[in-house]
């Protein structure tokens, strides 16, 4: 791989919470136009990567690089203008705003109107669900449409890279659907995702590259269709 | 019924002060998670502000509605910048730490506060100059004066404010979403830092303009003038909800009719108890409040 196509590169990160080593030497890199996945199993390390990719925790060790700049240890407000954008664990939405507000939030730093005007069409042709439900304080969606909610709204930044934090977690089969055909459609649009996984299976099938984290450390890394088919995660993560 | 609608009259506007400082209580809460304990105090250093400034412009003696408002904004301002000062030096060092350090940090501010002011400003009250000429009007049997109408009134320009603010512009927006969910409105490209010292400089400004009002309508002030109305200002914060907007200013009015209300019977020497009796109350039946949630926020 060349240097030059890779939007984020991470070199040995990392990160401790107090005393607890959560991320040992991780190293990562997410090109242009590639929907990459994380999988591992509970407490591996998978959000604590993204949080520190985001912004929202600084690292003890180790460089994150976007477009070629060193953003280590940025302070998350910093690096949403530059293009990077998270779904978080749990999604986040503000349940006291309403749907429409919680979007308009995720274009604060965005002063045109009409882009954020175009950029919630786009949001409510995603996902039409959340047109319906527009006026509606988000507290009161159901699991899965606050989880589109999320992902719209950290749409609203226009990011180079989206970070998603376990999308499809605890919600229907069909919604499930729905989020990874999504994710598919913004790789088509030419947003770059990092995405996080315990689907592994659902999440394999949409993605071009995985990392699978144990520990706090990589220990598997390729194609997704390579990973997929490795004896290790099969039986470890595939349920094979 | 005379008598009551002058209680209730007597009763709003000291209602209306513990309201503009429970406001700064309950903001600071909602973006923080933090009892600012120092926050009465800065109540007192409004009062202090108005005195100097007032001092400083000579007005005493030459009372004048236009130069009032002008001192009064001065406070505002002066405390403005306290609490940002505050927040900046002894709040954020400790801000991920635990939340008792915290809470220490703000006893620790607001001891050096009052006691800081009794070196600083001497403990003996001073008299608050007469900016504005006292005048008592009849309605009715009804006896008004112009400072406790001036401090309703001002309360409610205040507040609708206020509530501009929070809910009509940029920064209220982010005051919002820091306060529902400091991480995730990092997320959206909010410098919550900005946002934490815009809330202190609010919830000052709004404690000092209570402190000129009160010392305008009782021109005793010292150093510990805070302390009592802070904690009252406090459990009108608890009583309407902590973290609500609302909630403080409909608390804060609800505690001023109930210590009027009592100073008017035979138990009037029990009038600083009702805030308290009202808290342990609170704390039993309804410890959300009367406008708090009692959702739970994290999934
Ligand atoms: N705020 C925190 N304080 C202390 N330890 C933490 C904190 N957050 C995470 N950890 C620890 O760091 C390790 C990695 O956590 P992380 O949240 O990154 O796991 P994860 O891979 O996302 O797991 P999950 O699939 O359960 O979400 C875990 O051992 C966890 O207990
Ligand atoms: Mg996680």
């Amino acid at each position: 791989m060349s240097a030059d196509d890779a939007l984020l590169a991470i070199e040995g990160l990392h990160v401790f919470y107090g005393g607890i080593h959560a991320l040992r030497d991780v190293s990562l890199t997410v090109r242009r136009g590639e929907v990459v996945t994380l999988i591992g199993a509970n407490g591996a390390g998978k959000s604590t990567t993204l949080r520190a990719i985001c912004g929202l925790l600084s690292p003890a060790r180790g460089t994150i690089t976007f477009e070629g700049d060193v953003i280590t240890g940025q302070a998350a407000h910093t690096l949403v203008p530059r293009g990077i954008s998270m779904s978080p664990e749990g999604r986040g939405v503000f349940a006291n705003l309403t749907v429409l507000e919680n979007l308009e939030m995720g274009a604060y730093l965005v002063r045109d109107t009409a882009r954020i005007r175009e950029d919630l069409e786009r949001g409510f042709s995603l996902f039409p669900r959340l047109r319906e439900r527009a006026k509606q304080n988000a507290g009161t969606l159901s699991g899965g449409e606050q989880q589109m909610l999320a992902i719209a709204r950290a749409l609203m930044s226009r990011p180079k890279l989206l970070l998603l934090d376990e999308p499809s977690l605890g919600l229907a089969p069909i919604v499930c659907q729905t989020i990874f055909s999504t994710i598919d459609a913004i790789k088509t649009s030419g947003t770059t995702v990092l995405l996080v996984e315990q689907n592994a299976n659902a999440a394999l099938k949409h993605s071009d590259r995985a990392y699978v984290i144990e520990t706090g450390a990589v220990i598997l890394e390729g194609p997704a269709s390579d990973i997929a088919a490795h004896p290790r995660v099969k039986a470890a993560y595939l349920g094979e | 019924m005379e008598t009551l609608l002058q209680q209730i009259i007597n009763g709003l506007s000291l209602g209306a002060i513990y309201a503009l400082i429970a406001l700064g209580y309950t903001m600071v809460y909602g973006v923080l998670r933090l009892i600012n304990f120092a926050h009465g105090d800065v109540y007192m250093l409004g009062a202090f502000a108005g005195y100097f400034l007032a001092n400083a412009l000579g007005l005493d003696g030459h009372p004048s509605v236009f130069w009032a408002i002008l001192v009064t904004i001065g406070a505002m301002a002066i405390c403005a910048a306290i609490g940002v000062v505050i927040e900046r030096f002894a709040y954020k060092p400790v801000r991920h730490h635990p939340r008792l350090t915290a809470l220490i940090t703000a006893i620790g501010v607001s001891l050096l506060l009052e006691y800081g002011g009794q070196v600083v400003f001497g403990a003996t009250p001073r008299f608050f100059p007469q900016m504005i000429e006292s005048r008592t009007y009849a309605l009715g049997g009804v006896q008004i004066t112009n400072q406790n109408l001036l401090i309703i009134v001002v309360a409610v320009i205040v507040m609708f404010g206020l509530e501009y603010i929070v809910h009509r512009t940029r920064i209220g927006k982010a005051m919002r979403a820091t306060s529902y969910n400091l991480s995730v409105a990092k997320l959206m490209g909010i410098n919550t830092d900005r946002v934490i010292a815009f809330t202190f400089a609010l919830g000052s400004a709004l404690a000092a303009a209570g402190g000129v009002l009160v010392a305008l309508a009782i021109p005793r002030i010292d150093p510990l003038m805070g302390l009592m109305t802070g904690l009252k200002a406090f459990v009108a914060a608890v009583l309407g909800g902590i973290g609500s907007i609302p909630g403080a200013m409909v608390g804060g009015v609800l505690i001023g009719l109930m210590e009027t209300g009592l100073s008017a019977t035979a138990y009037s020497t029990y009038r600083d108890a009702v805030a308290f009796g009202v808290l342990i109350l609170i704390l039993i039946v309804r410890p959300s409040g009367i406008f708090g949630s009692s959702v739970v926020e994290k999934v």
